[in-house]
């Protein structure tokens, strides 16, 4: 997995709350069996109106080509387990989601990809959407070596990470590896619980 | 343990295989559910690595994402849903997993063949690659949806590191009012609690209203939990469970049944176990209920009207403007008054044997509106052979509906199944997210009566009013 430990980008508001995993990648794009190619159809339904770009989804505005972290409102990723969702943004070029709340799967999905979902206060999410509109190329950098996101207008805030999803993601530990570790734990459960019910 | 354990924390403890320090703590899975759409990349993955497949008599699997639903043996039209469903062949094959494939008499839902084949059994973690696992949760089960990374995870170790959920005790006490099903409880406790209501908990449904309900009730019950936002939904284990899964194909038999009986009499959650939250709901205050927007949570009951985003607040009002714009409805329609094109009754939580006795006693003896095309797509091909031997599919096509094979469907139209741009649909699925049943679409959300209703009536109508017709 490709480690996250600082990225500085340019950030993308996307000013909607319960964004789901459906409007992320719509299911049609679903078929395809590899990781890779996913990026083209982010946000299909959004981006694209009769087959034409839609100038006023916020990806689509110029000032914006090239955002590599997304803001966006509460209970992000909600809906189906689809790590399509995931991989979609990352192909995209997104590095990591800054909002108030995320759905579980789709949290858990990203820390397996190198992606980070990033838990700010509404208030804090609020003043970052503000200024990627106030202020052109806003950028911001996340930092998860110290669990804090800044910007140079003096913002600076922390973001909660539990410790192991965060040793994984500045290492970028795979953690089936981590797990076979425990292979004489996982062989002796196995002996002892031969069935569900034992 | 002197100390008092929730239903969940007694399954958590139970499957504990290592708890590294600073680490998350390391559970065993005793079931593991695979389907076309989210494994060819887990398995991709275990091949680059050089890995097995661990335990593969704790894994099944089945096609049902993206079949069509017209009659097997049709060919598959679409080139790259036939290559999604040919890799899992592959796949199962080259890695000995047993597979309920298209031709097969188990085919199925996963969440509806799982239980019927009673693989799904109280005490036990199940996991599949798809959010609503938690449907298995209603047999006192710890079953929750997983992504393609933690696929891959389970199959390579038959373990998943896994953070520990919260725990939320909902109790729905009183009695359901007549007409009143648990899809209507599981949306009113959505409407309620809203769509990140459970998120990062552990729900346990308790209470009279939910021991009343049987085992399929259940199982709708416990699908919905994820529209809530919960990592898990489930009921402890009791007679009714016990009842449900004996004698199943997969269920524990003679004497392992006793010892698998005297275990699962000790899950539920002892007296005066603590959660970390407690919702209570009055069974007597629900109703028939409707979906008027994008997501589950928007809800109002079928006496109700279409809400005024100006009541809301912040985000929620925009989130309720872009909902009425993209629905096509004005704020303050009557429910009643909406007119439906389609209907679908299907889908994971409400496509089995209870649902479509239910569907077919208000369809029985009526029409379907001539300006409605509706179908019902039976969970499973036990549910359609078990339909069949009861006559619910001639009810049925006398009143004008479409009986199809069994798969997941309409429920989110990966398959030929799909809305056209603009077209409304009365729908016993599980989401109404734009564009869910296809591009443009819009989804409404109703239990199978209120479903098979509209199709009737044409719009929506409180089935509490209904005209049952003896044969
Ligand atoms: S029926 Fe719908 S919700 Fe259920 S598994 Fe299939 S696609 Fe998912």
């Amino acid at each position: 997995m490709q480690p996250f430990r600082v990225h500085k980008g340019l950030v993308a508001p996307l000013d909607r709350v319960n964004v789901d995993t459906d409007q992320i990648i719509p299911k049609q794009f679903l078929k395809r069996i590899e990781k890779t190619g996913f990026g083209e159809f982010l946000f299909y339904d959004w981006r694209l109106k009769g087959g034409e770009k839609d100038r006023d989804f916020v990806l689509n505005e110029p000032r914006y080509q090239g955002a590599s972290v997304l803001v966006a409102g509460k209970n992000f990723g909600c809906g189906s387990s689809r790590e399509h969702a995931v991989w979609a943004l990352a192909d995209f070029g997104f590095r990591a989601v800054i909002a108030p709340s995320f759905a579980d799967i789709f949290a858990n999905n990203g820390t397996k990809n190198g992606f980070l979902t990033v838990k700010l206060s509404e208030q804090e999410v609020g003043e970052i959407v503000q200024r990627t509109k106030k202020h052109d190329g806003y950028q911001v950098t996340v930092d998860l070596e110290r669990c804090e996101v800044r910007d140079e207008q003096g913002l600076c805030a922390k973001f909660p990470v539990d410790d192991f999803v965060r040793h994984c993601l500045l290492n970028g530990l795979d953690d089936i590896g981590l797990t076979l570790q425990h292979e004489s734990e996982i062989s002796a459960y196995e002996a002892k619980h031969p069935k569900a019910w034992v | 343990m002197a100390e008092k354990r929730t239903l969940f924390e007694k399954i958590w403890d139970a499957h504990l295989v290592a708890q590294p320090e600073g680490r998350s703590p390391i559970l065993y899975i005793d079931l593991h559910l695979v389907h076309e759409v989210t494994s060819p990349q887990a398995f991709d993955g275990l091949r680059a690595a050089g890995r097995k497949v661990r335990q593969t008599a704790r894994t099944v699997a089945t096609v049902d994402h993206n079949i069509p639903t017209e009659p097997r043996g049709t060919p598959i039209t679409d080139p790259i849903a036939a290559r999604q469903i040919e890799a899992l062949q592959a796949n199962c094959k080259e890695f000995g997993i047993q597979l309920f494939d298209m031709d097969s008499p188990e085919q199925g839902i996963v969440h509806v063949i799982g239980p019927e084949l009673g693989l799904t059994q109280p005490g036990k973690t199940i996991v599949c690659g798809d959010s609503h696992t938690s449907t298995h949760g209603a047999f006192g089960a710890l079953a929750f949806g997983i992504g393609t990374s933690e696929v891959e995870h389970v199959l390579a170790t038959q373990c998943l590191a896994q953070q520990k959920p919260k725990t939320m005790k909902i109790e729905v006490s009183g009695r359901l009012p007549e007409g009143v099903t648990a899809k209507d409880v599981a949306l009113g406790i959505i409407g309620q609690i809203g769509t990140d209501g459970a998120t990062g908990y552990a729900v346990e449904y308790a209470g009279k209203a939910v021991r009343d309900l049987s085992m399929e009730g259940r199982l709708t019950l416990c699908n919905m939990s994820i529209e809530a936002g919960a990592r898990a939904g489930m009921i402890a284990p009791d007679e009714t469970t016990f009842a449900y899964v004996k004698g199943r194909k997969f269920a524990p038999q003679s004497e392992d049944w006793e010892k698998a009986l005297a275990y699962w009499r000790s899950l539920p959650s002892d007296d005066g176990a603590v959660y970390d939250k407690v919702v209570q709901i009055d069974a007597a205050q629900l109703s028939p209920f409707v979906t008027w927007g994008t997501n589950p949570g928007m809800v109002a009951p079928i006496t109700g009207r279409v809400p005024d985003p100006a009541n809301y607040k912040d985000g929620d009002r925009k989130s309720a403007e872009l909902a009425l714009q993209y629905m096509g409805l004005q704020a303050g329609k009557r429910i009643e008054d909406i007119a439906i094109d389609r209907v679908f009754i299907g889908s994971c939580t409400n496509s089995r044997m209870e649902d479509l006795r239910a569907a077919a006693k208000v369809a029985r003896g009526h029409q379907v509106d001539p300006k409605v095309r509706a179908m019902v797509v039976p969970g499973s091909q036990r549910v359609k052979r078990a339909a069949e031997a009861e006559g619910l599919h001639k009810i049925f096509l006398d009143a004008g509906f479409e009986w199809r094979e069994s798969g997941c469907s309409m429920c989110l139209g990966m398959n030929p199944d799909i809305l056209q741009p603009g077209e409304r649909c009365a729908s016993t699925s599980n989401r109404n997210f734009e564009g869910r049943q296809g591009r443009g679409g819009r989804t409404h959300l109703v239990s199978p009566m209120m479903a098979a209703a509209a199709a009737i009536a044409g719009h929506f109508t409180d089935v509490r009013n209904w005209k049952f017709q003896k044969d």
